[in-house]
This record gives structure tokens, sequence and C-alpha cells, in this order.
């Protein structure tokens, strides 16, 4: 390999960290990054009570990257990419949920901030390559010289579901070095590199939002932009169109929800739908919720050359959904493909993606309409 | 490392180091207890304050030691304001100043002060007129720095000072304090009779961190901000860093015989080669009225960010605008302040040159800078792709 630096993106968790010592041992020359995405302290109303710790972009997360850059003797900068995260990331975001869509805000970081902003700022410092603590493999198409990615090792950590967006010039330039490891194993790494954040909790949630309370965040975004939450109330009805009750807006409901409807039935109810021109949520039995098939709009095919004709393909719908059997059928154009699935699947969402496998190739995804 | 950001931080001076040594081995006593270790100490410390004094065209007694710029900047501005009689009062500063300074003054208007924050023009300077404009009966206070820490701008302190002495001569209580943080060891210090309260940190002149001054004329009616026993005149509660003390007063020293046309000609140089070669990079503020040392350059097209990193990777050490909690780089509020947009300001780096500065040195940086932009112009995009997933 080139005596290139690699650029690590660090958010001062333990398979970042872990990264970079792996490099840093390998031989390579190193240079650390963390980027500063969001300010933690913006919305303090919605700021958990005890302050904003051990998340995305807090300051102790910081402090643990640049501790940990200083323990591996790399060079370490913090960089800014707040402006360019709203514009890319939150906006979209809190647009999705208002549109009546479930969004996956980390796909979007993926494409737009640390596979594109963030390969810019390597560039611009004259790193080679970039390397992140994902969860994933890249592999090279001995055939073609294509770059594919695969599914990780560890099953439980395979983050490729948020990955479906790059493109193969990011895939030639970037380096997941945690893809054939278990979590398990990447933390004893951590402890025989002598890494302090080697018993560090793993972040779970979107990391702007670490309670996990989208529609909260949303209310307190909009506040802050002293733009008026009114108006967003609206009608729970069932699938005939019966009104059972009201809402205080229809972005505090995903499809497949069962908690919070406050409304009573003889059986539990689920939301099957939601529309933002009416506000109006519409619930239903379990049953209500299956769907056959799905379109997938903004198709981006990673490992292979785009579908002609149909072909057997699993699908996932959600990241902690287990890819179904199915049947991808070309749309019109390139950038549709339709999904029949050969078992009906439950809680098929608006704006989640759905990516394709085979078995353990991630053949690409789009968003579902 | 090449190390071009003096108005960050300065390395020791090797006299300010052996005056210092010195002091640690040997001067251990408490300047305040009556044996003969404490006399020492003191003896020391007071040596120090008399040609510090000197130094700032001061008096000895007026002379008040602290931590650093910002327990001067807190000092002068708290120990005054929270003193000074009257329920309305008023205090204009600018919205150049240090956080140092403007943290304190947000801070007293939590507490019910009204403050009036003046703006500065393209060349990064604040306007007397205005300024006299907004002076009220009940204005207590102003405080404008002397030379800006980004641009190197250099305020009209004189000229405020005068404003302010004949006001105080027509019965207003008013007084005039100067943050000389980024000023001192670089330009005279101001003549007499000047600002009231003068701000000073050791570590911008070749001394290290940990000692400051603030310099409180006869006659200020300034307490101490913080409780303990009756040091400094009972302006300033805490045993006196003598070591810092006595290594600040041998870095004023030195400061005293430097020449000061050798960072006035390295700056040159490195600006004449810089503008030279790249087109699309403007100088912000304006090339008179500033600092021999400082240059702040906007490099369009390019960030500031990644061309601080660009260049400490290949050892040379630069800034771009302030630092936010967390050190991840903001606009600028000086250069915004000046009208330059959020895009331009995340576009400027900051060049402070040193005294140890050599000219093979500034040769060094320029090329880094000049291949780097055009590296960094290169390898830019076009904007991302649109958002075409959303």
């Amino acid at each position: 390999m080139s005596d290139l630096p690699i650029a690590v993106a660090m958010s001062g968790g333990v398979d970042s960290s872990v990264v970079a010592g792996l490099l840093r041992r390998e031989g390579h020359p190193v240079v650390g990054l963390t980027m500063q995405l969001w300010n933690q302290r913006r919305l303090p109303e919605f700021a958990p009570p005890g302050g904003v710790t051990g998340r995305c972009c807090s300051l102790d997360d910081v402090y643990d990257a640049r501790f940990v850059a200083g323990v591996l003797g790399i060079p370490y900068y913090l960089v800014n990419f707040e402006e360019r995260f709203e514009e890319q990331v939150v906006k979209p975001f809190v647009q999705d949920y208002l549109a009546g869509r479930t969004p996956i805000p980390c796909t979007l970081c993926n494409n737009f901030i640390k596979f594109d902003q963030f390969l810019e700022m390597a560039d611009g410092v004259g790193a080679g390559k970039i390397a992140t603590g994902h969860y994933a493999r890249i592999t090279v198409n001995a055939e073609t010289g294509r770059y594919e990615m695969r599914t990780s090792v560890d099953s439980n950590k395979d983050q490729t579901y948020f990955l479906f967006g790059l493109t193969q010039p990011q895939l030639a330039r970037t380096l997941f070095p945690l893809g054939g490891m278990i979590k398990t194993e990447v933390r004893e790494l951590a402890r025989d590199l002598g890494l302090p954040v080697a018993e560090k909790n793993d972040s779970q949630e979107i990391c702007f939002v670490p309670n996990g309370d989208y529609a909260g965040f949303i209310d307190a975004y909009f506040r802050e932009q002293g733009v008026s939450a009114t108006g967003t109330e609206g009608e729970i009805v069932d699938t005939s169109g019966r009104v059972l009750g009201h809402h205080a807006g229809a972005h505090h409901f995903t499809v497949g929800q069962r908690r919070g409807l406050r409304v009573a039935a003889g059986e539990p109810l689920y939301v099957i739908a939601t529309e933002p021109a009416t506000q109006r949520v519409t619930v239903g039995r379990n049953a209500d919720l299956m769907r056959q098939s799905l379109t997938a709009r903004d198709v981006n095919w990673l490992s292979v050359e785009p579908i002609r004709e149909s072909r057997r393909a699993e699908v996932k719908i959600r990241n902690k959904h287990t890819a179904a059997a199915a049947t991808l059928l070309p749309g019109a154009g390139n950038s549709r493909v339709q999904i029949e699935f050969h078992q009906p699947q439950r809680a098929v969402t608006p704006g989640q993606a759905a990516v394709f496998y085979d078995g353990d190739l991630v053949l690409g995804g789009g968003w579902i309409e | 490392m090449l190390y071009f950001d003096h108005n960050a931080t300065t390395p020791v001076a090797p006299e300010v180091a052996d005056a210092m040594d010195v002091a640690l081995r040997q001067v251990f006593g408490n300047p305040s207890s009556t044996h003969r270790a404490g006399q020492h100490a003191r003896q020391s410390v007071e040596n120090a304050r008399r040609s510090i004094a000197s130094f700032l065209r001061v008096t000895p007694a007026e002379v008040v030691f602290t931590s650093g710029g910002t327990e001067s900047n807190n000092l002068a501005i708290f120990g005054l304001m929270r003193n000074l009689p009257g329920d309305r009062k008023h205090a204009v500063t600018t919205v150049i100043e240090h956080p140092a300074a403007l943290e304190p003054f947000r801070q007293l208007e939590r507490e019910g002060v009204d403050v009036t924050y003046l703006g500065a023009d393209a060349a990064g300077l604040v306007n007397v007129k205005e300024l006299e404009r907004h002076l009220r009966p009940e204005t207590v206070m102003v405080s404008v720095m002397h030379a800006n820490n980004e641009t190197g701008a250099i305020q009209p302190i004189a000229e405020i000072a005068a404003l302010v002495h004949r006001l105080r001569g027509a019965g207003q209580s008013i007084y005039f304090h100067s943050d000389g943080v980024q000023a001192v060891g670089k330009i005279e210090a101001p003549a007499q009779p000047g600002p009231d309260l003068y701000s000073a940190s050791a570590h911008k002149v070749y001394a290290p961190k940990g000692t400051g001054i603030l310099a409180v004329r006869k006659g200020v009616p300034l307490h101490g901000i913080q409780l303990g026993g009756r040091h400094e005149r009972e302006r300033r509660a805490g045993t006196e860093n003598v070591p810092g003390i006595m290594g600040l007063a041998r870095a004023l020293e030195l400061c005293a015989t430097d020449d000061p046309h050798h960072v006035a000609s390295l700056r040159d140089r490195f600006e004449t080669q810089v503008l030279s070669a790249l087109d699309e990079v403007d100088l912000n503020g304006s090339p008179a009225n500033r600092l021999a040392n400082t240059s702040n350059l906007l490099f369009r097209g390019v960030s500031g960010e990644a061309l601080l990193i660009a260049l400490d990777v290949q050892g040379m050490a630069v800034s771009t605008g302030a630092a936010c909690s967390s050190g991840a780089v903001e606009p600028s509020h000086v250069l915004l302040a000046m009208g330059r947009t959020r895009e331009e300001a995340k576009s400027s780096v900051r060049f402070s040159f040193g005294r140890y500065n050599s000219e093979q040195e500034v040769d060094q940086v320029a090329g880094a800078v000049i291949a780097s932009v055009r590296r960094l112009r290169a390898t830019r995009k076009a904007p991302a792709r649109e958002a075409q997933l959303v």
C-alpha cells in the first residue's frame, strides 16, 4: 500500500478507535478526524436532563477521540461539518417525517457527509484512503474489477443496510477494517491496543436524537426555527374511514406503530398509513399491515450492473428486518425497481430503504415509495 | 515544526526559561510570609513589578498580577461594573472583542446592565465618532481592545482614552478598559493618559501560560472579584505566581529590545509571495493599522479548515477563526462583523509571525500555502449530488 496517510473518521467510540489503532499497528501513516455534525446543546428543552454525554459530537466523545489519537500518537483534527449536516441530513429528516415518511438519516449522512464531504477533506489533506468503523466488507470482483460490498462477519452489527448508496469511486477509496470481525474481537483488540475506550457503550439511536424521540425533536426544531407547529392536528380513522379519535400531529406516528394511539378498540390496533396532506392517521389490525410488494425509487446498484430482467434476491425493508426472499423487476428507467415478496411482509414503511442482497453480497438498494 | 501562530501563543524565550529556572529552584517562599524566605520572594515580585510597570508606562502600584488575559478582562469588567453605584448602568464595547471580554458583558446584561456592542468597518476598525454617539450620561464603562487577535487591526484607543478622560473631567463617572493582550510586546504600550484599565497576558510575549496583568490606574474604583487574602492591594486575592511573574518581567525586557522591522519584513515577504502566485486571495482587514506580525488571508474556494490541516500535516502551524467548546472551527465572529460572509469567513486563515521565524521558514510556508491552495482548489468538486435520495 502507498505511503499516503489514511484518514480515519474517529467518533470517540470503540469501533473507530480500533480502526485507527489497527492501521497504525500495521504501519500506515494515519490522520484522525472527527466530524462535528450537530451541536447537542442547540435545542436545550430537548436535551436530556443532566446534559449530553456519550453521544455523537458530545464534548465527551470529542475528548475521547482526541485522547485516543494522543495514545496512538497520530495527528488529530476536529472538522466542522455542522452546516452541511443540517442541510443534507437534518432538514430532509424533518421534511420526510412531515411528508408521512419514516426517514433514515444515517444513510443520508453516509451518502452526503461521511463518504462525500469527509472524502473531500481527506483529499485536501493529501490522504489516499479513508477508513471508518462500519461493519461491512469491500471486496473486488476478480473478473470485472468492480468493487463489491458484502455483509459483515458479525451479522448482529452489520451496517450494509445504511451503506447501499455508495458509489464505485467511493468504495475504491474506503477501508472497513472491522468488516471481518465480531464485536467481542473488536473490544478485545481495543484492550490489546491499550485504548481507553475499550469498555464504552455502543451508540444505538440516531446521533442527533439521542433519546429516540423523533417527533419531540421535530417539534423542538420547529420551535427553534420560529415555525409554529400548529395545524398538524388530525383524525385517527379505521380502514373504513370511521373516526376513532384525534392526534397532535401525524409526524408522531410511523407505520406499524402500536403505542400512543390512545383509541379504544376490541383488538390491538396499529398504524397502517399516515397522510400528510390531511394529517389523517389510519389504523387497523396487524393483518392490514401485510404487503406483498413495493416499489423502490432512486435505486443505486452497488456491486452489480443495473438489472435488465427480473432476478431473485433477498430484500431488507428496515435495519432489523430479516432479509426476505423476493423477485426484483426492473421498473421505469433504471432508478425504479418493483419488488414482489414471496411471502407477505409486515409494515412496509415509506421513507425506509429496501436493500437487495444475494447471500452476503449487497446488490444495491432504493427508497420505499 | 514551523510555527506561525504567535497570536495564539508563543514559545518560551530561552532567557525567560533561564530566569524562571532560577525562580523555581531558588525563590520558593510565599511573598506574604514574614520570614526571610518570604522576603526574598516579595523582593523578586516587586522587582518584576517595577520592570513591568515601566514597560507598560504605569506605576508599580498600578500593576495587578492575575492568572492570564481572561482573568484580567473579567477582573476589569466585573471588578469595575459591580462596584460602581447606580441602577441604570450602561457600558459600551465592540462585537470584535475576544470572548474573554464579550462573555463578561453578556453576563452583566443578564444582571441588568445595558450594554451597547459597536460594530467594525471592513478594515476591522471601530469608529470613534460612532462610539461617541452611543455614550450617555449613565455610561460608566467603555471597553475596546487595543489590537484584534484575528486581523491584527489596531484600534484608536488613544482617541477613545482622550474622549473618556474629557467626560470624566466634566464630572461623569466613566472608565475606559482596553484588552491589550495582543498588543503588548508587539506595539508600544499606550501613552498616558491612556486606558484606565489595561489587560495583558504572559504567554503572548514568549513567557509561559498562567500569568497575566491588569494595569489599574490610580483612582479607578475597582474591587477584587474573588474572595481570599489581601493580595495585590485587595484587588486580586491569591498567592502570587512568583516564577510566572519573574518570567514575564524578563520576557517584556526582551520585547523592549526586539527589532520591530523583523516580523514586518517576514509578513510582507510572505504576503508578496502568496498574493503574486495565487488568484482570488484577499487580505482580511486593512494593510495599514494592523500588527506587523499578522496576516489574515481569505482563500476563495478553499476550506480554511482543510488548508490548516494540510499545512499541519506538512509540519506548519497556522490558525483559522475561533474554536467552539469542542474545538471545532466556527466562522470568525470578527470577520463576520467586518462584512465577510460565512463562506468567506470559513475560507480564511490567519498567519501570525514571531521573533524566531526566519526568512527561510517564511519561504517554506509560502510555498506550502501556494501548493496546498492549488491542490485544494483542484480537488474541490462541484457541489454534492443533489439531494435526490430524499
